[in-house]
């Protein structure tokens, strides 16, 4: 299947990724190719045959709902590019 | 101290013929002279490794020191370290001092092994030669026109080069093994489970897995003993004990089953690889091995497949780069959704941009069941193609890539091609088996790599059957010229 350039604009807005306009033909270009050569999957026939999730087939282990980790704030968010008194800032999103 | 062995240079630490603070001080003396070439490095954290190493130099004094203890390793910029910045190849988080020690990180500290410095990678590991790092291509030690391999680059030149005795790296689809080949060098992918992947940066979570690179399946065996290991932390961690990976390297290989897939001796190998491995062969027949023809039929699948599962789990994992909580923040965003979008468009670069949004078109509504459920069905066919092979052989062998080291730029501009080049070692992370690379000789100056793929768990087989190999070869002693 090829992507088209506003193909392309929706994918990379459903990603909340920027994409500079004059790269969007190339970007159109390369997923295309890389669709077409998993496109080879369709001509195997999957029928009944379970989606493999985990390579052991594990499922996830349970523990006991008890408080296991300390409070690190002040060292998490010493790497966060803006916080006030202990929230993390981003720009106002409610008028 | 350059020319010798893990295990050699553990020995001497042991009976004071050099401390590891000298053993350290040369590897950052060898970085600082001859890594301007090669760009191994992303940070050399000097100051901390000589505080450890004098660490490790009390332990040894007070008869506390295990195998490691005072060897010096380089640790790829993808495991977190406390303070010290952790990149992961990315602008995204050339910011990033990691708050917390990946596992990795924390149990070699605990066996006192000394890390030198972060290696380079392809960003966020997606990449196959090295050039999608932020800090530049690393060169290959045997011809610095040529690419290392990836996305472990680093840290295959970084011991090929002999600047540092073993280190660490990860593998998704062949980020341990062909970098290891074209390198010259052994590395080993666990079995999925085995090495715990908590503050492992996450590229494709149920692909992923650590691994050591090492000069020699020995070296190799002492490293994997301390990295592997149940993790409460990391919830696909598997519960199994850790065995003694050297109690058993010399066990004899007399009958051992050697299973050939014919789809991978066909077309686009490389005829002089393909020679080197049948040699490697011969060699095994001499050991008594027994090498018979078996066929994975849906190998031709196994690239693909991982083009979907990949990029999907990538698309999800990445979403947490955001611009708020840490790394890359842009400038002046008018609103949240440009600060999300800036942030994201400035902080990734193309080939990671590309995967997150082929996994988000895969992801996407209507498209879910056509490519990541198909891709993951495709995933389970590929899986038992293995379960059949290993009712008959021991351990399945072939090149762990088509070709030699290919020039840099020589295929960064085709991503399929690139892709191609990881077609001999995907299968394995898919099915979540352990494999490995060993070096089986060369073709016009170039090492070939010899891949070794076990059944779940069987690392120690897979040491075995490579340590046995470098008893009666001496492909992995050989140095790259300039690096003697």
């Amino acid at each position: 299947m090829a992507l088209d350039a506003a193909a392309v604009a929706k994918i990379a807005h459903l990603a909340r990724l920027g994409i500079d306009p004059a790269d969007v033909p190339e970007y159109a270009d390369s997923l295309s190719a890389i669709l077409a050569f998993v496109e080879q999957l369709n001509a195997v026939d999957t029928t009944g045959v379970t989606p493999l999730a985990h390579p052991l087939d594990a499922t996830q282990r349970l523990r006991p709902d008890v408080v296991s980790e300390v409070d690190d704030r002040e060292n998490f968010q010493s790497v966060a590019p803006q916080t006030e008194d202990g929230l993390y800032l981003v720009p106002q999103v409610i008028e | 101290m350059h020319r010798k062995s893990l295990t050699q240079l553990a020995a001497d630490l042991q009976a004071g013929v050099c401390s590891s603070e000298e053993l350290t001080a040369a590897c950052l003396e060898r970085i600082g002279r001859l890594d301007e070439r090669l760009n191994c490095f992303i940070t050399v954290t000097a100051e901390q490794a000589l505080a450890s190493a004098r660490a490790a130099d009390a332990r040894i004094q007070a008869g506390a020191a295990g195998p490691l203890t005072g060897i010096p390793f380089a640790h790829k910029d993808i495991f977190c370290t406390r303070g010290v910045k952790t990149s992961c190849g990315s602008r995204m988080l050339d910011n990033f001092p990691a708050p917390y020690d990946a596992t990795v990180t924390r149990k070699l500290a605990e066996a006192g092994a000394v890390m030198i410095g972060k290696t380079n990678m392809d960003e966020f590991a997606m990449g196959s030669s090295n050039e999608t790092s932020f800090y530049g291509p690393v060169k290959n030690p045997w011809d610095e026109t040529r690419v290392p391999g990836g996305s472990s680059g680093g840290s295959a030149a970084a011991v090929a080069a002999r600047l540092v005795p073993v280190s660490t790296g990860t593998d998704t689809g062949g980020s341990i093994r062909q970098p290891a080949a074209l390198c010259g060098i052994t590395g080993l992918k666990p079995t999925y489970g085995r090495v715990s992947r908590y503050g492992m940066i996450a590229f494709a979570s149920s692909l992923d897995q650590g691994g050591p690179f090492a000069r020699s399946a020995e070296d190799a065996a002492i490293l994997l003993s301390a990295m592997a290991g149940f993790d409460e932390r990391d919830s696909t961690s598997v519960q199994r004990e850790v065995e003694d990976y050297r109690a058993t390297l010399d066990a004899p290989l007399g009958g051992l089953k050697i299973g050939l897939p014919t789809e991978y001796f066909g077309e686009g190998l490389d005829a002089g690889v393909g020679a080197a491995v049948e040699a490697a062969l011969d060699q095994y027949r001499r050991l008594g091995a027994e090498p018979v023809e078996i066929s994975l039929p849906n190998t031709r699948l196994a690239v693909p497949a991982y083009y979907v599962v990949a990029p999907a789990e990538c698309s999800s994992n990445l979403s947490r780069f955001d611009g708020v909580r840490f790394g890359y923040r842009a400038g002046k965003p008018r609103d949240l959704t440009d600060l999300y979008q800036r942030s994201r468009g400035e902080g990734f670069g193309p080939e990671v941009k590309r995967r997150i949004l082929i996994g988000t078109y895969a992801l996407s509504a209507g498209y879910y069941d056509a490519y990541y459920l198909k891709a993951q069905q495709v995933r389970r066919l590929i899986r038992e193609d293995f379960l059949r092979a290993f009712e008959q052989v021991d351990v399945i062998m072939g090149p762990t890539a088509p070709t030699t080291a290919f020039r840099l730029g020589e295929k960064a501009d085709d991503p399929v091609s690139m892709y191609l080049s990881d077609i001999y070692t995907i299968a394995a992370n898919l099915a979540g088996l352990p494999a490995m690379s060993l070096p089986a000789g060369f073709v016009d100056g170039l090492p070939v790599g010899l891949h070794v793929i076990g059944n779940y768990f069987a690392e120690g087989r897979l040491l075995n059957v490579a340590h046995r190999y470098q008893q009666v070869t001496d492909w992995h002693t050989r140095c790259p010229k300039g690096y003697e």
